[in-house]
């Protein structure tokens, strides 16, 4: 169709046809030598660290946060932003487990058979991000204060509903994602995994993927090209929803208990792991694969600390100056200001 | 003039590309469009000119779909158009490339090519690599397809653009003030493309403020003004005058103060601007005395760096060697506060990224430059803010409710306007200009080369940077860039053709 036009008497000067090596491209695999690095590092320092127990276990605590991660990623790729996951990963499973419990376990008395708790939970979760979208998208509203707002209600509703204290008893449907373990991993390592490899496929290989891109780009641009943007990212804040709701299950297995504080704090590290991975606050970069490495990044240092024996109080600071200079590092390889 | 039943009786029998009846659209009290049309034949590069708010952008949503008419109806190739939300029907009729890039910086040019079409299942990278490189090469666009859209130039950004949109099966293509961010040999290869690619059956709807590419590009040509229609007509039939006319409705065309109205700067009046052997970014050596009263202007292509030397004579920029003096007291290198502190005032190259705060009020931002100047102990007390900015309001003729309107309210015309009066809040004996009248209509236009022409008897040393040659008749002297040195030098008396043969460096061969 286009064949037949073929302008031979222009040329545009061909200033960018030189073949370069693609710094881009590599940007994704940025964090996989710093990890490598950290392994090593490990290794050096203690005997235990490079064992199949200590790194499964690793990744075991951090599959909660990577759900998170993913989740924000999404989000962020979008051009928009929630805050409100770290309180959606107590909330959802405290407002289940209440729904299916007596309410001498702190339920609400509507006693609903017991395997209905987890369907709940993520049912809980998209309905916070469907709310979040509802205002962000209907009402016109800025992401960021909308879901600071709704962090703050759904942490209160959280507090709220369980009373203020943990809850133990759980029914058992409800643990197992959490402590099982499948093919020797546990089995949360492998719902975070499942999700992260779907996540990837579907950003870089489909059209429904490549348009988060597209509307965190240019969301003008993406109108203009057919996407339905609103849509998309109402979509994107629902999935949103239900990983954290996903996160709070395995969290709330792993640990055997909801704590009244589940999740408090954890959006600061989800957001580091997340720029540290290459994702953009401002929309439209990175990848899903760099938001893992990011988490993967995280861990390790946690672990490392742990294993070294480091007084406890001084994870705050050590963490921080490492995110610090995680991105100071990042800037300068990826040679760009940040936005 | 025609009027537009006339022309629906002449064009009778001819088949037309796209269609607009009676279109009517309101943003609340405000009348966009009253009871207009256009009739764009197929085939033809039409041209819609109008100045600022005479209804051209709004047109160009509504013929693009993006935005529903009140009243009136939209038709392509006779068939009616398609629903709002049906936005691939739209696409198979009609693509623009707008002012505002609608490139997804971060993506492949690939992708960008075939946003939202990549396939319904699993997307073939190296597919759509290889069906991307292929489009290009048919436009004859050389481009590597893996580089992000961010790499491109603003000439490239276009064709891929361009690209897109006829790959999407549209055969009506707005392009919407393609030549403001171009300079010289980029507008002819664009005006190249756009020839053959009409003799291959496109249609174009033109949009621009330069009135000399019409004559250059386009047919027909369809003048708004104040959101009515007021003429179409073929281009070859429709002076230079009538045309301006038409768009201001005012007759006597474009009225521009020439040099020669003031009295000519000899060799005793003191110097106020002195660069001595200045080299920066893309210029070397460059040596020049401004007196006071006296207008240079400095022409070129975009790559000839004149727009680096004014931004290093402002401190923007670095100079690498070389010194810049202000009424011979040294300027220190690269520094705006010190550039400021020796009188220079400057209107920057983009009123959007470095002119203007755009939420701010007129006052806020006239009065940017001297905040530290109102009030005692660098107080800033509302009444003197508000003073600056209806000052501004009077002195350069801005159309506004008052100077506690945000100036993203404002035309581009006014909002140069404000930049203009930043510039002059603090009375600069060196006042250096970039690009002063680009994307403004012809009012908006006299009105700024007035305050020029003011500015330079008031006894301030002016250098005025543009590609428009009408800015540079203001001027004493033009010099003229070239690949970062002065090339050559005209006094008051050059001509259009002598000034854009040395621009286009047509006169070194």
């Amino acid at each position: 169709m286009t064949k037949m036009i073929t302008p031979d008497t222009v040329a545009v000067p061909a200033s960018n046809r030189r073949p370069q090596l693609r710094l881009a491209r590599f940007r994704d695999l940025a964090l996989v030598p710093a990890i490598i690095v950290l392994i090593v590092i490990g290794a050096l320092i203690s005997p235990d660290f490079l064992t199949v127990d200590n790194l499964t276990n690793v990744l075991q605590q951090q599959s909660a946060l990577a759900l998170l991660v993913l989740a924000e990623a999404m989000i962020l790729i979008t051009g928009k932003f929630d805050l409100s996951l770290e309180s959606t990963i107590g909330f959802a499973p405290v407002l289940a487990i209440a729904l299916v419990e007596p309410a001498s376990a702190h339920g609400l008395g509507t006693q609903w058979p017991e395997w209905m708790a987890i369907p709940l939970c993520l049912l809980i979760g998209a309905a916070i991000g469907a709310f979040n979208g509802l205002l962000i998208l209907k009402f016109q509203l800025s992401a960021f204060i909308v879901t600071l707002g709704m962090l703050i209600t759904v942490r209160g509703l959280h507090v709220g509903v369980s009373g203020g204290s943990s809850l133990f008893q759980l029914p058992q449907s409800f643990m197992y994602l959490g402590f099982e373990k499948w093919f020797g991993l546990a089995a949360s390592v492998w719902i975070a995994l499942i999700a992260f490899v779907i996540g990837i496929v579907v950003l870089s290989y489909f059209r429904q993927g490549r348009s988060l891109y597209a509307i965190g780009g240019n969301v003008d641009a993406a109108k203009a090209a057919g996407i339905r943007t609103d849509a998309v990212v109402w979509t994107v804040l629902i999935i949103g929803g239900i990983l954290a709701a996903l996160a709070g299950i395995l969290e709330t297995g792993r640990l055997g208990a909801i704590g009244a504080n589940m999740g408090e704090g954890m959006i600061f590290t989800v957001f580091a792991a997340a720029v540290i991975g290459g994702i953009s606050l401002n929309g439209g970069k990175g990848t899903l694969f760099g938001a893992l490495c990011g988490v993967l990044m995280l861990g390790l240092i946690q672990n490392l600390l742990t294993i070294m024996r480091v007084d406890g109080h001084w994870f705050g600071a050590i963490n921080g100056v490492i995110i610090l200079i995680a991105l100071v590092l990042s800037r300068v390889t990826s040679g760009k200001a940040q936005e | 003039m025609m009027s537009l039943s006339e022309q629906n009786a002449s064009a009778a029998g001819v088949k037309l590309a796209a269609e607009a009846r009676n279109i009517t659209k309101r943003f609340g009290r405000t009348v966009a469009l009253n009871d207009v049309g256009i009739e764009i034949h197929d085939g033809e590069s039409h041209a819609l000119v109008g100045r600022n708010g005479a209804g051209k952008s709004t047109l160009v949503s509504i013929l693009t779909g993006l935005q529903a008419p009140d009243s009136g109806e939209v038709t392509f190739g006779g068939v009616a158009a398609p629903t709002l939300s049906d936005r691939d029907g739209w696409r198979h009729n009609v693509a623009c490339v707008y002012q505002r890039s609608t490139i997804m910086p971060a993506l492949s040019v690939a992708e960008n090519l075939f946003i939202n079409r990549q396939g319904r299942t699993l997307i073939s990278w190296s597919r759509m690599r290889r069906q991307a490189a292929e489009l290009l090469e048919s436009f004859d666009v050389n481009v590597d397809v893996t580089l992000p859209a961010s790499d491109l130039t603003v000439e490239q950004r276009q064709l891929v653009e361009i690209a897109r949109a006829l790959s999407a099966g549209a055969r009506f293509i707005i392009l919407d003030e393609p030549t403001a961010q171009l300079d010289g040999p980029a507008i002819e290869r664009l005006f190249e493309r756009m020839r053959t690619l009409q003799d291959n059956g496109i249609t174009f709807l033109f949009i621009s403020h330069h009135l000399e590419e019409i004559y250059e590009v386009c047919q027909k040509v369809t003048v708004y003004r104040d959101a009515r229609h007021i003429l179409t007509a073929p281009v070859s039939e429709l002076g230079r005058a009538e045309l301006v006319d038409a768009m201001t409705g005012e007759p006597g065309g474009l009225h521009v103060p020439g040099a020669a109205s003031r009295a000519a700067v000899d060799a005793k009046t003191p110097v106020a601007l002195e660069l001595r052997e200045l080299s920066g970014d893309a210029f070397h050596d460059v040596s020049l005395k401004v007196r006071t009263g006296e207008v240079i202007g400095f022409a070129g292509s975009a790559s000839s760096g004149k727009h680096q030397i004014a931004e290093t004579i402002y401190g923007l920029r670095r100079p690498s060697a070389g010194e810049v003096l202000v009424n011979d007291r040294k300027v220190k290198p690269g520094s705006v506060p010190d550039a400021l502190r020796n009188k220079i005032g400057c209107v920057p190259r983009d009123r959007h990224h470095q002119g203007l705060v755009l939420g701010l009020t007129i006052a806020e931002n006239a009065a940017m430059t001297v905040l530290a100047k109102l009030g005692p102990f660098g107080t800033v007390p509302p009444g003197q803010l508000a003073l600056v900015g209806s000052k501004a309001i009077e002195s350069y003729d801005i159309v506004a409710s008052g100077p506690d309107q945000p100036v993203s309210d404002l035309s581009g015309g006014n909002q140069q306007k404000v930049v203009m009066a930043r510039a002059l809040a603090d009375d600069p004996s060196v006042l250096v200009l970039i690009n002063p009248t680009a994307g403004v209509d012809v009012k908006s236009k006299e009105s700024l080369l007035g305050v020029v022409d003011r500015v330079a008897r008031d006894g301030s040393a002016v250098v005025v940077i543009s590609d428009e040659l009408d800015d540079l008749r203001v001027c004493d002297r033009v010099l003229v860039l070239f690949h970062g040195e002065v090339a050559h030098e005209f006094g008051r008396d050059w001509t259009d053709q002598d000034l854009v043969a040395a621009i286009e460096g047509v006169t070194e061969q």
